[in-house]
């Protein structure tokens, strides 16, 4: 009787949610402030978000179980998960709301200025250990990463290291805020940093992803043109049957209005 | 009415009594289900496959190989061993090809390209052809994919061993397709900063207790006594800061480091997070010693130096084998501040000079997107055992001290 009475009453729950028209957006925490924003607007004109972090993969969990109306994700959606969806008989549509530029940044004081993804490679995965090896003084290299359980850290992990291991020496620490300061303190550091985040008391590298032929510097203009490399676009997934429901939030991120709230994150607008 | 209000205010006492039994079983139950809860998520870990859960290591039906420590996956898998020959495989193309899901669509010729597009029920088919075709090859694919009709070979990794988790000295726990759960450098990182905070916090905190029991004056008495209270007040994510930005660059210098995120800055900070329990402590200990005592040395003759030497201490000195043990305590199980300063390099330590990683941070920074259940996330459990372990160890060894000190007094 009891259990009857409980499973009624998430019954009538869950079928009242629809009929409050909130829209739920889940996952990844690189987009989370940035969706907030958004909500945080789009809720001025009447619409109704409902956003919450977790990281990507938990966000295109529920894309797949139908817990959430939009999967915020810093990552494209891998080849198993859209095995999942497809399995699941769901069609899946592919938004890019925004760009992240990750800059390699390094003490000041460093004399090397531009390093290749191979150099990069070598350094993160404990191959070249002094900076004399890529040209510039005798020093060792001290690399700085994020915690394992960062998107950020798969992200440069797939991109710079090919899905290669980190060395087991690489220091990791527990936010972005720390790299910067540890970077700042230590003369032989190196690291990496979401784009928002490089001020003047690191210096940033120039890169280059064709063995060394043209080196691009970070920034937002060079993101945008797509000539520097280390760039990741910001996804929203959404199923193709609730399309109606959820264009309108996105149409409006998509809007004048909503891309100035991207730059103002610190995120590269799409257009 | 005498008699009434007696027989009420038994009453109550009886209440009272019962009340105290309430919550100081339901306290003791609480403390034994999270013991139990601690050990029961970390206990499948031993039953658990080294490989990612629902994946497969697939090879040509012609590769003779047989056999792959997890170590030798993950160098295949990172590039270090790319000759069959290092792994003792005899092919006419020694080469090593690595094959991941996401590698699919760069094999697949345009037909099947064209198929995976109309349904992903094509895939096992797709895949069980680019095995086929490269004799050279070692996937790395869903389980799923591979049960239909796949002509080659898989290979069983076993499951986690006890000698591997205890023993291994790499902390991969997200790594693909074999996570390495090696918790040596961990235990040790642990174990290492903790002793270097309490070499470094016992001599300072001794003798500040010593000089607030015996040698301070009421006023600086009654001045200190709230400042070193105020010290265990402190938020530690505070003192991680504070070591992150005072500590870490002045050890740097001083030691003319590459990098000053070392063991030594953790045992720093522990040392000044510790010193409020090993004071306290002690310094009780030291007050309990009888007036009588050291009285009769003053007595005998002796000066101040030598009664707090030859009587004072030696009489407390389990008191303060007990404050020193708990102080211990304190620095093993704290997390913020050391994630903060210690670096978090998964090696093994040499010197008090090198980054290290301890258990209480690798559970905060890892526990929270560890998939609930998963391999990872059991990994995770057994530090917690071991921690509980090694604190349990130290309560024991205190009260060890402190019966002792029981004996000699009768």
């Amino acid at each position: 009787m009891k259990a009857r009475k409980i499973i009624l009453a998430i019954a009538l729950v869950a079928l009242s949610m629809p009929t409050l028209n909130a829209q739920k957006v889940k996952g990844s925490d690189t987009v989370l402030p940035l969706s907030q924003k958004e909500a945080e607007a789009y809720g001025k004109k009447g619409g109704k978000i409902t956003v919450t972090g977790g990281g990507s993969g938990v966000g295109l969990a529920a894309l797949i179980d139908g817990s959430t109306d939009i999967a915020q994700s810093s990552r494209k959606m891998k080849f198993d998960e859209k095995a999942k969806m497809s399995e699941a008989g769901k069609q899946v549509r592919e938004v890019i709301i925004a760009y992240d530029a990750l800059a390699v940044v390094v003490n000041p004081a460093n004399k090397v200025s531009q390093l290749t993804r191979e150099q990069l490679e070598g350094i993160f995965t404990g191959k070249i250990k002094n900076w004399k090896e890529v040209g510039g003084e005798d020093l060792k290299i001290v690399v700085y990463s994020r915690e394992t359980s960062s998107g950020t850290y798969e992200f440069f992990k797939e991109s710079v290291l090919k899905n290669k291991n980190y060395a087991s020496t690489v220091l990791s620490m527990p936010a972005t805020g720390a790299i910067i300061q540890s970077i700042k303190q230590t003369k032989g550091a190196i690291g990496y940093v979401g784009l928002a985040y490089v001020n003047n008391t690191v210096k940033d590298l120039k890169v280059s992803y064709n063995k060394g032929k043209t080196y691009a510097d970070a920034s937002v203009a060079n993101a945008k043109n797509k000539t520097y490399p280390i760039v990741r676009p910001l996804y929203y997934y959404y199923e193709l049957k609730k399309e109606k429901q959820v264009k309108p939030f996105i149409n409006f991120v998509l809007s004048a209005e909503g891309q100035a709230i991207v730059s103002k994150v610190g995120y590269i607008p799409v257009k | 009415m005498n008699k009434i209000f007696r027989g009420r205010k038994y009453f109550l006492e009886a209440i009272w009594e019962g009340l105290l039994k309430i919550s100081g079983s339901i306290t003791s139950i609480v403390v034994l289900l999270i013991v139990v809860f601690l050990f029961k998520e970390g206990m499948g870990l031993f039953n658990s496959k080294k490989i990612e859960d629902g994946y497969s290591i697939a090879i040509n039906k012609t590769n003779t190989l047989t056999k792959l420590s997890s170590e030798e996956v993950k160098n295949v898998f990172d590039a270090e061993i790319t000759s069959w020959k290092a792994l003792g495989v005899k092919m006419e193309n020694d080469e090593i090809v690595v094959l991941r899901l996401n590698d699919v669509e760069s094999y697949a010729n345009e037909e099947e390209m064209a198929l995976l597009d109309q349904s992903f029920d094509n895939l096992p088919k797709v895949i069980n052809r680019i095995i086929e075709d490269n004799p050279n090859m070692i996937a790395f694919v869903p389980e799923t994919y591979l049960n239909k009709g796949f002509s080659g070979k898989k290979i069983d990794l076993g499951n986690i061993s006890p000698k591997e988790f205890f023993g291994g000295k790499e902390w991969f726990p997200t790594a693909q397709p074999v996570p390495q759960f090696g918790v040596l450098p961990i235990i040790l990182g642990t174990l290492w900063v903790s002793l270097g905070a309490i070499l470094l916090a016992l001599p300072f905190g001794l003798a500040v207790s010593i000089y607030m029991s015996e040698l301070a004056s009421t006023r600086i008495y009654k001045l200190m006594k709230p400042v070193i209270e105020l010290l265990a007040g402190i938020p530690s994510v505070v003192y991680g800061f504070f070591g992150l930005i005072v500590i870490v660059p002045l050890i740097q210098k001083v030691f003319n480091l590459p990098v000053g995120e070392t063991a030594m800055a953790g045992s720093i900070v522990l040392g000044i997070m510790a010193l409020p329990t090993i004071i306290t402590i002690s310094e009780d200990a030291l007050r309990t010693v009888p007036r009588a005592m050291k009285e009769a040395s003053l007595a005998l003759g002796a000066n101040k130096w030598q009664t707090i030497i030859k009587v004072t201490i030696p009489y407390a000195i389990s008191g303060i084998t007990a404050a020193v043990v708990l102080g211990i305590g304190r620095a093993i199980g704290e997390t913020m501040a050391v994630l903060m300063v210690t670096g978090n390099a998964a090696v093994i330590p040499h010197t008090l000079l090198e980054p290290v990683r301890t258990i209480p941070a690798t559970i905060a920074a890892e526990l929270g997107e560890a998939p609930s259940g998963g391999v990872h996330y059991q990994a995770l459990f057994v530090l917690g055992c071991i921690l509980f372990i090694l604190t349990l160890i130290i309560n024991l060894t205190v009260e060890y001290v402190s019966s002792k000190n029981k004996h000699k007094a009768h």
